[in-house]
């Protein structure tokens, strides 16, 4: 069925995921999907059982005798460099000498068999020495022990600023961690090839990081290691960094003995191996006036980073360039302590350290509502970014898109929240053991990679003589739709419908030094590469086409699924056939380098961001002041994507971002006992939402007048993201309703997750307080 | 029986509508690991091996009566052997011949259910089974559905969706091509009648009546089909495990990777899966699964329904038994707390020796039961209602849904007029063992229902327990919690507050 007006699924509609078909039918393969080759081996990890030790003596003896072991590899079978740290090279595969957390990997075990490599690595008989192990924040910062040096932002007479204020406020608050969840666990599969290459397939944000580890671990040259991977069950950026440890140790075993080697993590081996989220304590005072208006802040960050620095570095920066969120800070210092503890290395996930960041400013701004007795609505709003003496970020960089106040009024309106923040108050005098909360909060995310360079991206458009088209990019397939999306683009740029364009595997050996799919900037790059791969053929097919037919290139004119060339029409697989048959190059590749943007890392100025993506949520929720249990009732959402590329993809991000910052709010605890070792490592301990846990009332739109107002692709905005700090204002919906809980007298201390337990203990003390 | 010493039988079973007969399958083999690994069907997908995320949930139908009944469990922790006998469907089989999406899929597809898609073939079979077994499910009973499968991607509210829509797409499909994958609940055309018939006769043809002896030498797997056989086997195995649904046992082969040498299942014993009202008094068959003991257990007792509808979830109580949640002896279970409050009692067997114990006197210590070598739970008697009896039992935990309760609490009041004429209260997570609160329950008898006898009664409760601190709460938190519960009796039962108005139906607001 052939539209003549317009292509079916290009740019701006709503079309399905690509793979969605495949989804629903268990079609569409993951990498212990893809049929074994022949002898592959199965491999599993031995990991440590101390939080901090030196090994004394590593007993393998009855590993390497376990029934159907066929090796072990320990960290001197290593031939290349023992490391997948991405920035600093402080992260061993396997631990030598040294062990830093509960879970550390320190040998790898090789079986015929996935049940085999798991029952023999538990037989290791390891003699550890134990050493001093720092857990806490509290024993990291009294220890003043790093993973990387503390940094700090200033800007204006911050102290002053609180010293003169009519108001001052202290708060100590503890954000936690979260676990990805991905639900395909870390998966790797090494495979060699001949004259000494190898193919990984790997479960990757990041194919050319992971090839660029394994070569290093073996010691060969990238070019003779391919990584690939068609799509992963989930990232969520615990796979930015971490699959290359899995990748490198499947490599090591299958170069060691010549056959494929595959290891796919348990679950709990999962949660024990690999980073989180890194939990924070925020420390800041705040002065401000009558009317809520901060005069200044000094805050302090300290995450607790685990044994290595891994990504604390950008994560951490990117918390302190969030902490203003739509609010602009005249005097302010920002301190960022990158606290070194015996426990998982926190990674990326989800937001990059913005989420803690901002739930730090924004935890200042309601504290100041609750203080004066004011709506938190007006207090955000009094401080919002303006006008030209109040557009530019503590960062240095001038906010030239800001949305933020029309998202609110619009937002402010279309949930009712005056008059149903007024009936809440009326309802919460009447109900002596049920008390419920609204709150409204906005987000403003900065979008691009803070290091500069990994905002580059390429594309290879292949166009075949039938007219059909393969498109393929550095990008990865994670649920979020980037495929689909570049598609979308090429389809539009060519003119074909959705049908004809096919995307394929990321590659190294197409694409090759592809940044990380992270920081929300899957679409903004790869759409554009695409596209300017696709524009590349598409002029010349032009050229073409006008010497072809004689007529002037203003004459030829990509139509739906065809061109007009003067006054013919001819279908594009037609076009398509004659310039492969006049020997015209139908493949083409695309780059793009995002614009404008510069950073200095040491000093945390310049123009990190490309752009800024809003939003806007409201929430209300209800606790149980006898155990502390709680509903989100509803859920207000405004967000700006920009012009969307596709508005169900969008959609499902901005909801599927929305509950999953709730489930880091409320339910998602991660929990070490006291010898370091994380309790809470798997689904039946550590409990992200349920179907039940979504507001039952749930009302989310894209904002209709949305455009970037740079040039991204199509004008549409990064959504990856920026949707779960959505999530903020359940937060504090749940923090207002514990404030009902004791007459809104006092200012209630509640840490997140805001779980039952924190709940009741927060009414309890506000009770208390209260009087 | 014949003696067991070899394995006689090879299990066989229906998949996806295909015969499937296979020796040799290792009595603690995964029916996950036996899709994926041994018939290399990727479809379902694993996801945590222990069924608390869902993705490998698949759809058990067996022959009902006249009728065909839908289960959806969690693939990962069954044990293949149990499958014998069974028809098992999956996502990979529910195309329709045309290759057409099954309405479920269509509708999951369309609605954009998907994103990542490593969930969705077990959304399918979560979302087929309430297809299959409910028509035109409400948002609330679509949410109980899905309570055991977890999602990263979406925020559910598409899968929720499709769920409501799935039923629309099935009436789209023309009445003489529907059968019995693509007739939704209650549609009971002739086409799909002969179609289920033919499904019916298939099952027959790997249906056994027998008790049988599969999985392997080193590892066999008895299915007995009587009490009697299954009281030899226990006695004359003391070594083998007993399984019913294999909820718990089946995490000691995938995370705890014990040896286990030979598997005695309850699941076929058919004595021991019935359930019978006697006058009111409930007599619930050991072997019954949770699905079909909660729902007699909320007919003479509506007060649970809440706490029911909230255990585990429906793979888990598809699967599991009353029998095993008891006989497990776990301080967390969600079932013990309550039928202690009732006044439970077990009927215990060793070979033909029978004895009944009070279900309060079951558990010795942590992890721990009273049962003697050889014998074990054959029936749970729970006494009839008494005049005047006030009911609650509730369980907090950080999740509405499939959690294990920090605390659970149980209370079961006789009142006359305001006077507490007998009270039995029990908590669970309150102590190494599910237990009465022998203190709080002194402070309570006899005494009037007012606000000074419950803060005697709360003051109580810390003589009856010293919780601990874990992963799940503080002692503190456990212990304010604990009273708080009482406290909530209170005021649900002698002030009328409405508390309990807004969590019968999940804690949404009625106003």
């Amino acid at each position: 069925m052939m539209d003549r007006d317009r292509v079916h699924g290009g740019v701006g509609v709503p079309v399905r995921h690509d793979s969605a078909h495949l989804h629903v039918a268990g079609e569409a393969a993951y990498i212990d999907d893809v049929p074994e080759a022949r002898g592959t081996l199965h491999a599993a990890f031995g990991l440590s059982a101390r939080a901090h030790a030196r090994i004394r003596a590593l007993g393998l003896d009855r590993v390497r005798a376990a029934p159907d072991v066929v090796a072990v590899i320990t960290a001197s079978d290593i031939p290349g460099e023992n490391n997948f740290g991405p920035i600093l090279h402080d992260d061993p595969i396997l631990a030598g000498e040294e062990v830093q957390y509960v879970g550390q990997p320190t040998f790898l075990v090789v079986a015929r068999g996935v049940a085999a490599a798991r029952r023999a690595a538990r037989l290791a008989e390891v003699e550890y020495e134990d050493l001093p192990a720092l857990l806490t924040a509290a024993d990291a910062a009294a220890a003043r022990s790093f993973v990387l040096p503390s940094v700090t932002v200033e800007r204006g007479d911050w102290r002053a600023g609180i010293d003169r204020a009519r108001h001052r406020l202290k708060r100590r608050f503890a954000i936690g961690g979260q676990e990805q969840f991905y639900l395909e666990g870390q998966i790797a599969y090494a495979l060699p090839r001949e004259d000494g290459t190898l193919l990984v397939l790997s479960s990757t944000q990041f194919p050319s990081e992971v090839q660029q580890k394994v070569a290093a671990a073996l010691g060969i040259d990238a070019a003779a290691v391919t990584v690939e991977c068609r799509r992963l069950g989930g990232g969520f950026g615990g796979k930015e960094s971490q699959p290359a440890l899995l990748a490198c140790a499947a490599a090591v075993a299958a170069r060691a003995l010549a056959r494929p080697v595959k290891l796919r993590m348990d679950r709990d081996d999962d949660f024990m191996v690999t980073g989180k989220r890194h939990d924070f304590v925020v420390d800041y005072e705040v002065g401000f006036d009558d009317a809520g208006r901060i005069l200044g802040l000094d805050l302090t960050l300290a995450s607790r980073c685990g044994y290595s620095a891994d990504l604390s570095g950008p994560v951490n920066d990117r918390a302190v360039m969030h902490v203003d969120n739509c609010a602009f800070l005249e005097n302010v210092r920002i301190v960022s302590h990158r606290l070194k503890t015996h426990t998982q290395s926190a990674t990326a996930f989800r937001g990059f350290g913005g989420p803690q960041g901002m739930l730090a400013g924004e935890h200042a701004l309601d504290a100041i509502a609750q203080h004066l007795g004011l709506d938190p609505i007006d207090v955000r709003r009094r401080n919002f970014y303006g006008r030209a003496g109040r557009d530019v970020t503590h960062y240095g960089m001038k906010v030239e898109d800001f949305v933020a106040d029309q998202l609110f009024d619009e937002l402010e309106r279309s949930s009712d929240y005056r008059a149903r923040r007024a009936a809440i108050r009326d309802w919460n005098a009447a109900s002596p053991v049920l008390k419920r909360g609204i709150a409204i909060t906005p987000v403003k995310f900065g979008i691009s990679f803070t290091a500069t360079h990994y905002n580059q991206a390429a594309a290879l458009v292949n166009v075949y003589a039938d007219g059909s088209v393969l498109v393929n990019h550095g990008g990865t397939e994670m649920g979020q739709g980037l495929f689909v999306k570049v598609q979308q683009v090429v389809a539009e740029e060519l003119q074909l419908d959705l049908e004809r364009v096919r995307a394929s595997a990321a590659d190294t050996s197409k694409v090759p030094n592809a940044a990380p799919t992270a920081a929300s900037s899957g679409s903004d790059m790869n759409g554009k590469a695409a596209q300017a791969a696709a524009r590349t053929i598409r002029q010349r097919l032009i050229a073409f086409a006008a010497e072809e037919f004689a007529v002037p290139q203003s004459e030829v004119t990509f139509l739906p699924n065809r061109v007009r060339v003067g006054t013919r029409e001819l279908p594009f697989a037609d076009l398509a056939k004659r310039a492969y048959l006049a020997r015209v190059p139908l493949s083409a590749t695309g780059f793009y380098r995002t614009p404008k943007i510069h950073y200095d890392r040491a000093r945390l100025s310049g123009r990190p961001f490309y752009y800024f993506a809003y939003g806007a949520a409201v929430s209300e929720v209800v606790i149980d002041t006898l155990t502390g249990e709680n509903r989100i009732l509803r859920a207000d959402i405004l967000h700006d994507v920009g012009r969307s590329l596709n508005p169900a993809v969008d959609l499902g991000q901005i909801e599927g971002g929305f509950v999953q910052g709730a489930g880091w709010l409320t339910t998602e605890e991660l929990w070490w006992d006291d010898t370091g070792r994380l309790a809470t490592h798997s689904p039946s301990t550590y409990k992200i939402p349920t179907a039940s846990d979504v507001p039952s009332d749930f009302r989310v739109r894209l904002w209709q007048r949305g455009e970037n107002v740079e040039d991204a692709i199509f004008r549409s905005k990064a959504v990856g993201e920026p949707p779960l700090m959505l999530a903020i204002s359940v937060f504090f919906a749940l923090k207002d309703a514990v404030a009902a809980a004791a007459g809104y007298r006092v200012d209630p201390l509640l840490d997140a997750p805001a779980t039952p337990e924190a709940i009741l203990m927060a009414v309890d003390k506000a009770k208390a307080a209260a009087g | 029986m014949t003696e067991p010493r070899e394995p006689a039988a090879s299990v066989r079973f229906l998949l996806d509508g295909e015969r499937v007969e296979r020796e040799g399958i290792p009595a603690t083999r995964t029916v996950l690991g036996l899709l994926r690994d041994d018939l290399g069907r990727p479809a379902t997908k694993e996801g945590c091996a222990e069924g608390d995320c869902g993705a490998c949930t698949v759809v058990l139908v067996e022959r009902e009566g006249a009728g065909l009944r839908y289960r959806a469990v969690n693939s990962c922790i069954q044990f293949a052997p149990s499958l014998d006998g069974k028809a098992v469907i999956t996502a990979a089989g529910l195309k329709r011949a045309t290759g057409a999406l099954h309405p479920v899929q269509q509708a999951l597809a369309d609605g954009h259910g998907s994103q990542c898609g490593f969930c969705t073939p077990g959304f399918v079979m979560s979302l087929f089974a309430l297809y299959k077994t409910r028509p035109g499910a409400t948002r609330g009973e679509i949410e109980d559905a899905l309570a055991g499968n977890l999602c990263r991607c979406t925020g559910y509210r598409p899968i929720v969706d499709a769920a409501q829509s799935m039923y629309a797409l099935a009436a789209a499909i023309p009445a003489e091509e529907r059968d019995v994958l693509t007739a939704a609940a209650g549609d009971a055309g002739s086409a799909v009648r002969a179609s289920e018939a033919r499904f019916a006769e298939a099952l027959s043809t790997v249906a056994r009546k027998a008790s049988s002896v599969l999985g392997t030498p080193s590892e066999r797997y008895f299915a007995p089909r009587t009490v009697a056989e299954l009281a030899r086997l226990r006695a004359d195995l003391p070594q083998a495990r007993l399984v019913a649904g294999g909820t718990d046992v089946g995490l000691w082969v995938t995370k705890q990777h014990r040896d286990i040498d030979a598997v005695i299942s309850v699941a076929e014993v058919s004595d021991m899966k019935t359930i019978r009202d006697d006058r009111g008094a409930l007599d619930i068959g050991a072997a019954a699964i949770v699905a079909d003991a909660h729902p007699a257990l909320v007919a003479h007792f509506p007060e649970l329904d809440e706490l029911l509808r909230r255990y585990g979830s429906p793979p888990i109580r598809n699967a599991a038994t009353l029998g095993g949640n008891i006989a497990n002896g776990s301080p967390v279970g969600d079932s013990m707390p309550v039928l202690i409050a009732l006044g439970a009692t077990l009927v215990l067997r060793r070979r033909d020796s029978v004895r009944e114990l009070p279900l309060e006197d079951f558990y010795p210590a942590y992890r721990n039961t009273a049962l003697a070598a050889g014998e074990f739970v054959e029936r749970i008697r729970i006494p009839p209602r008494v005049p005047g009896l006030v009911l609650r039992a509730w369980k907090v935990a950080k999740r509405f849904d499939q959690d294990i309760s920090a605390v659970c609490g149980a209370f079961a009041f006789a009142l006359a007029g305001t006077r507490i004429a007998s009270a039995r209260v029990a908590f669970g997570g309150m102590a190494a063992t599910p237990k009465r609160a022998r203190a709080c329950e002194d402070a309570l008898t006899g005494e009037t229902w007012d606000e000074a006898t419950l803060e005697r009664a709360v003051a109580a409760l810390e003589d009856d327990f010293a919780p601990l601190s874990d992963l799940r709460a503080s002692a503190a938190y456990r212990r304010k919690v604990a009273g708080n519960l009482l406290r909530r009796l209170f005021l649900e039962t002698a002030r009328g507050l409405p508390v309990s108005a807004t969590r019968a139906t999940g804690f949404v607001l009625v106003e």
